[in-house]
C-alpha cells in the first residue's frame, strides 16, 4: 500500500516521464543517511574524505532513491555539534568515524533512542551495543605485522628506532602490539619518540635519532607521511646503506616507491582510508535492497611489498 | 646594575644553560653536524619570528603566519610545476621564488589593511585570515599533499640542505636577515619609528610619524618574511600538506617574547628573537637526544623553560 503510493508519488513528480514504470527514480528519496567524518587535516583523512565523496557519488547514482548528508569536523566538539545538526535533518542511519569514543558515545546514543541505524567506522563507540553495524581497521594487527617484518629483516636481532604517532588510544594499541610481538626476537627499540604522523616533526626526530644512535638498523615510522619526513632525513645524513624503513597506512606516493623499487623503503602496511567505503555501502544496502546486516567486519592490515602493490595503488588520491 | 644587565642578558644566559645541560645530558648534543641541524631547521622559525618582532614592537600581532606558509608554499608548488615545461627547472624555481615572495607580501598587506584601514582589531583579523588560508590549502590539496615536481627537487635542493664554507644556506640566509633586522630595529628610522608607534600611537601620529604608513609596512615585512621562509622549507621535504606551519605562529610569539621583546610593543630586539628561536630549538633537540622522560612530558619541558626564561627577565627589566 505504501509503496504503491510513493510510486504514484513518484510519478507524480516525474511528471508524465516514462521512468513511471521504474520504482522510485524521480526525486523522490526514501531514505536519508548521514556521514560524519573527520575534516582532511592531514593525509590519512585526508584520503579518508577522497574516499567517501568517491563512495558517495557511486551510490547516489547507482540508488537515487538515496539521500547522503556528509559533515567533516576538525574537533570533537565539533563533531558531536554535526551529529546533532545531522538528526536534526531527520536522518534514517548514521555512518560515523567517531574522533574519540567517549565524548561521541552519548549523542550518538541519542540518536540510535531516535531509532536511527548506526555505523561505527574505525573506532568503535565506548559503550556496548550502540552501533548496529561496525567497520574498522585491525590497529594490534598493524603493529603485529609491523614488528613481523622487522622480524623478517633481522632474524639475528637488529637495533631499531620507533616513532610514535599522535598520543591516541589507537596509537597506544598498535604500539603495544608492536613491543609485545618483538619481545625475545634480539630487536632492540632504542628510543620511541612522538612524530605526531607529520612529515616535519618526523624530519627533526629522524635527524636526531641519526645524531644520536650510531648504528641503526631500521626505523618505524607508523606512517607514511613521518616515513617521508624521515627518508629525507636519512638521505641528509647520507646512512641508507644497510637501513630499512617502513611506513604505514598505504599513501599512494609511498606505494609507487614500492613499485619502483626504492632502495629504502620495500614494504608497507595498509591500513586503509577505504574503509569508509564498505562501511556506507553496506548501510545504503539496508535502505536500497533491504538486506539488514548487522554485525562487524574487521578489515586486515596486510603487509604490501612490491608484489601486491598494484593493488592498492590509487593514484589519484590525495594520500 | 647586575640586575639590569643579568636581566637583559636573560635570553642569552638561557641559551647557555641549556647548552650546558645539553653538553651534560648527551655525548652527541655538541658535535658539529648536531648544533647544525638544530640551526637550520630553527631557521624556517626564525625568520618568521623576526618579522614577528616588528610587529610586535609596533603593537600588532600576527597569527596567521602558519597558515600563511602552508598556503604560500602551496601556490608557491602549484605555479612552479606549472612552469616547469615552458621555462625549464631553473627558470620555474627562480620564477616560484619570486612568486613566493609576492603571495607572502600580498597575504601581510591584507592583514595589514585589515587592521590598519579597516580598524579592526589584529588578534582578529589575523584569526580571521588564519582559518582562511589553513582552510584553503586543506581544500587545495584535497586533504593530502602537494608535491614539488621530481625535476625541481634536485634543482632547489640546495636552498635546504646545500652549504657554504660548511655553513647551511638556510642559516646564512637567517643570520643575515637577523643581521639586517638588528640594523634596522636599533639603526635605522624604521625601527625607532614602530618602537615609538608600539608605546603610544598618539604621541606618535603627533610627532609627525606616518603611523598607518609604519603599521602596514610591518605586517607587509611580516608577509615577505614568510615568503622567504617558504623557499627553505619548500626543499626540504618537497611537500606541503594541510598540517604544514600548524601552530607556527605561536613558537613565533613564544620566540619573540622569550628574546625580551615586549608583547604590549614599545620595545623590541632581534638578536633576543635569535636567542629565543635557538632555545626552543634547542629545548626540542634535547629531549629528542635524552630518554630520561616519558616523551608525553615533552610539552611540560618546553612550557616550563618558556617561562623560565621569561621570568628570568621580568624580575628585572620592571624595575
Amino acid at each position: 500500500m505504501k509503496l504503491t503510493r510513493r510510486l504514484i508519488l513518484a510519478a507524480g513528480a516525474a511528471g508524465l516521464a516514462l521512468s513511471s514504470a521504474l520504482p522510485a527514480t524521480g526525486q523522490e528519496k526514501t531514505a536519508k543517511i548521514g556521514i560524519a567524518i573527520p575534516a582532511a587535516t592531514h593525509g590519512w583523512t585526508g584520503g579518508l574524505n577522497f574516499h567517501t565523496e568517491r563512495t558517495i557519488k557511486a551510490m547516489e547514482a547507482a540508488f537515487p532513491q538515496l539521500e547522503f548528508v556528509l559533515t567533516t569536523a576538525g574537533d570533537v566538539q565539533t563533531q558531536v555539534n554535526n551529529v546533532e545538526d545531522l538528526i536534526a535533518q531527520q536522518i534514517d542511519a548514521l555512518v560515523i568515524l567517531p574522533m574519540e569514543s567517549d565524548p561521541l558515545t552519548e549523542p550518538v546514543k541519542a540518536a540510535k533512542d531516535r531509532g536511527i541505524f548506526i555505523t561505527a567506522v574505525d573506532r568503535g563507540l565506548s559503550e556496548e551495543g550502540v552501533e548496529d553495524l561496525y567497520v574498522g581497521g585491525n590497529n594490534p594487527q598493524y603493529g603485529v605485522v609491523a614488528a613481523e617484518y622487522f622480524k623478517s629483516k633481522f632474524p639475528e636481532g637488529g637495533k631499531i628506532v620507533v616513532m610514535r604517532g599522535i598520543p591516541t588510544a589507537i596509537d597506544n594499541i598498535r604500539i603495544e602490539a608492536f613491543q609485545k610481538t618483538l619481545e625475545g626476537s634480539g630487536i632492540e627499540i632504542l628510543d620511541m619518540q612522538y612524530a605526531n604522523w607529520n612529515p616535519d616533526k618526523a624530519f627533526e626526530v629522524m635527524q636526531d635519532y641519526l645524531t644520536r644512535f650510531p648504528e641503526i638498523d631500521g626505523v618505524w615510522a607508523g606512517d607514511d607521511d613521518a616515513a617521508l619526513g624521515a627518508r629525507a632525513a636519512i638521505e641528509q645524513a647520507g646512512r641508507e646503506e644497510g637501513m630499512v624503513l617502513l611506513g604505514g597506512s598505504g599513501m599512494n606516493r609511498v606505494i609507487k616507491m614500492i613499485m619502483d623499487g626504492d632502495k629504502l623503503i620495500d614494504a608497507n602496511i595498509f591500513y586503509p582510508p577505504t574503509l569508509i567505503a564498505p562501511a556506507i555501502e553496506v548501510t545504503a544496502m539496508r535502505y536500497a535492497r533491504q538486506s539488514p546486516i548487522r554485525g562487524r567486519y574487521v578489515l586486515d592490515s596486510p603487509l604490501i611489498t612490491k608484489e601486491n602493490a598494484e593493488e592498492f595503488y590509487f593514484p589519484d588520491s590525495p594520500y | 646594575m647586575i640586575r639590569n644587565f643579568l636581566g637583559r642578558l636573560g635570553p642569552l644566559l638561557a641559551l647557555v644553560l641549556l647548552f650546558l645541560a645539553g653538553s651534560l645530558l648527551s655525548p652527541t648534543f655538541l658535535t658539529s653536524e648536531n648544533l647544525l641541524n638544530v640551526l637550520t631547521r630553527s631557521s624556517v622559525i626564525g625568520i618568521i619570528a623576526i618579522g614577528a618582532t616588528f610587529i610586535i614592537t609596533a603593537r600588532g600581532l600576527d597569527l596567521s603566519v602558519g597558515a600563511m606558509a602552508a598556503l604560500v608554499a602551496g601556490l608557491s608548488i602549484l605555479c612552479m610545476n606549472a612552469l616547469l615545461p615552458m621555462t625549464g627547472a631553473v627558470g620555474a624555481l627562480i620564477l616560484g621564488l619570486l612568486l613566493a615572495f609576492a603571495f607572502g607580501g600580498a597575504a601581510g598587506l591584507v592583514n595589514g589593511g585589515l587592521v590598519v584601514w579597516g580598524r579592526i582589531d589584529a588578534f582578529i583579523v589575523t584569526l580571521g585570515t588564519m582559518g582562511i588560508m589553513r582552510s584553503l590549502i586543506t581544500w587545495m590539496s584535497d586533504g593530502g599533499s602537494i608535491s614539488l615536481d621530481f625535476a625541481l627537487r634536485g634543482v632547489g635542493r640546495p636552498l635546504y640542505y646545500g652549504t657554504v664554507l660548511g655553513i647551511p644556506v638556510p642559516v646564512l640566509i637567517f643570520a643575515a636577515l637577523a643581521i639586517l633586522g638588528e640594523i634596522a630595529m636599533t639603526r635605522l628610522r624604521f625601527g625607532r619609528h614602530i618602537t615609538a608607534i608600539g608605546s603610544n600611537a598618539e604621541v606618535a601620529r603627533h610627532s609627525a610619524i606616518r603611523v598607518d604608513r609604519m603599521r602596514m609596512a610591518t605586517y607587509a615585512l611580516q608577509g615577505l618574511c614568510v615568503g622567504l621562509a617558504t623557499l627553505i622549507y619548500i626543499p626540504r621535504l618537497g611537500a606541503v600538506t594541510p598540517s604544514t606551519g600548524m601552530l607556527w605562529e605561536l613558537e613565533a610569539i613564544a620566540a619573540v617574547i622569550i628574546g625580551g621583546t615586549a608583547l604590549s610593543g614599545g620595545y623590541g630586539r632581534v638578536w633576543g628573537t635569535v636567542a629565543g628561536v635557538l632555545i626552543l630549538g634547542l629545548v626540542a633537540n634535547i629531549l629528542n637526544l635524552t630518554s630520561f622522560t616519558s616523551p608525553h612530558l615533552n610539552g611540560a619541558f618546553q612550557g616550563a623553560i618558556i617561562v623560565i626564561a621569561v621570568f628570568l627577565q621580568r624580575r628585572s627589566t620592571s624595575r
